[in-house]
């Protein structure tokens, strides 16, 4: 199993193609853009795209399957910047509990 | 606060993991909300005009769609696109051969000339089949391609983009470039649909 | 510099292996042979690049043309239909 990736699928049966069109939201396009940034069309590269692809491969078969295409890239992206040493896992950690706390303070 | 919704939700997991990166990394002076604000709306402009008038001078301009096809990122500079990282190259469709793009791999796709991506694009059935059994996949999509015309399929798994130059619908011959661009949709331009002229038999 | 090891019209062969990393060539066309459309330029390997490696030297990248009927064992469409996939020349041997 392991020498064919999850990704690599061309060739393989699947279903009709539904045609949907997805409406874009907004956290949906900031990950895009902080894609956009990070590879450094911009500006300074920070990232490979093929970084990206890469963490995106290394998703598990089931969790490929269940997460949406934005919700990959955003895992992706936060583990290259571990990789990579621009951020660590516990200020990451850090981070998601304070912006949690703020969102319950903010709703309470 | 989710503000995707009317109604307090909760962030969920990822969409937390995006607030908190993206503070670290403002944090960090690695980028600005600025730059992301600029950066989302920058995309959110892109539909897929600047390909479609790409198409259209191709078909308006024989100069033109010879160097297109011969080099497409420099055509697209040519007329003064704003096309940055993008290698492109341009597949013509003839009576002979029909053109249809795929990315098997991951989705890759000429953002910068058509936006982003549709989801069906991205997705496991077209990922999958595109490859394998093209005129099915371009039957769901309701076109048939005749027997006698050669189906071309392109995997986008490298470096380079591709855009799909479709033919010239009949009858709109001495059509204005701004005429003929408002009949190239980004289905035309992926090889899932070909251009239709409004009332022309057989369109939809 | 690489040198290009292929013109249009060559006759390859796309390796046959399947090892682990972060690859661009797809699982579908290992094995496979066609012929060459164009080389593309020559860039940096996508294998190394994932790995925060360099991916120097940059290798040819040539779009590769193969016929669907010899690819699909069970194609059910035009004699003629053809599907052009971008490899690498380090994944192409002559044919």
């Amino acid at each position: 199993m392991i020498e064919r990736g999850h990704h690599d699928m061309g060739g393989l049966p699947a279903g009709k193609v539904e045609r949907s069109e997805h409406d874009y939201v907004e956290w949906e396009r900031r990950v895009d853009a902080l894609m956009v940034l990070l590879s450094g069309i911009r500006g300074q590269k920070r990232m490979t795209v093929d970084e990206l692809r890469k963490n995106v491969e290394a998703i598990g078969p089931d969790a490929y399957e269940q997460m949406s295409y934005y919700e990959r890239w955003v895992t992706s992206i936060t583990q290259t910047m571990i990789q990579r040493g621009v951020i660590t896992t516990e200020e990451l950690g850090r981070k998601m509990q304070e912006v949690q706390n703020r969102e319950r303070d903010g709703a309470a | 606060m989710n503000e995707d919704n009317g109604r307090y939700q909760p962030l969920s997991y990822f969409q937390l993991m995006e607030v908190s990166l993206r503070e670290l990394l403002v944090e960090k002076g690695i980028l600005t909300d600025e730059q992301v604000r600029a950066t989302v709306d920058d995309m959110r402009s892109r539909g897929a005009e600047r390909g479609a008038s790409v198409v259209a001078r191709g078909w308006t301009d024989p100069g033109f769609k010879a160097r297109l096809l011969a080099d497409g990122t420099k055509a697209c500079q040519e007329i003064g696109l704003d096309v940055p990282a993008l290698r492109l190259i341009a597949v013509e469709n003839t009576p002979a051969i029909h053109n249809m793009i795929v990315c098997t791999l991951c989705s890759c796709y000429p953002r910068m000339l058509l936006g982003l991506p549709p989801e069906w694009y991205k997705s496991r059935p077209y990922r999958s089949r595109a490859v394998r059994e093209p005129r099915t996949v371009l039957a769901e999509f309701g076109l048939a391609i005749p027997d006698n015309v050669q189906v071309r399929v392109h995997d986008s798994t490298a470096d380079m983009r591709y855009i799909v130059l479709p033919m010239q619908p009949a009858g709109t011959e001495g059509w204005s470039e701004e005429r003929l661009a408002a009949l190239v949709t980004r289905d035309c331009m992926i090889g899932v649909a070909v251009p239709k002229v409004a009332g022309a038999a057989g369109a939809a | 510099m690489v040198q290009p090891s292929f013109k249009p019209g060559d006759r390859v062969a796309v390796r046959k292996a399947w090892p682990l990393g972060h690859i661009r060539t797809p699982h579908y066309i290992r094995g496979q042979v066609g012929s060459i459309e164009r080389l593309c330029g020559s860039f940096p390997v996508p294998e190394e690049l994932a790995q925060q490696r360099s991916g120097l030297p940059a290798q040819p990248l040539y779009r590769v043309r193969f016929l669907q009927r010899e690819v699909w064992p069970d194609y059910r469409g035009g004699a003629d239909d053809a599907l052009e996939v971008e490899i690498f020349q380090h994944w192409l041997e002559p044919a």
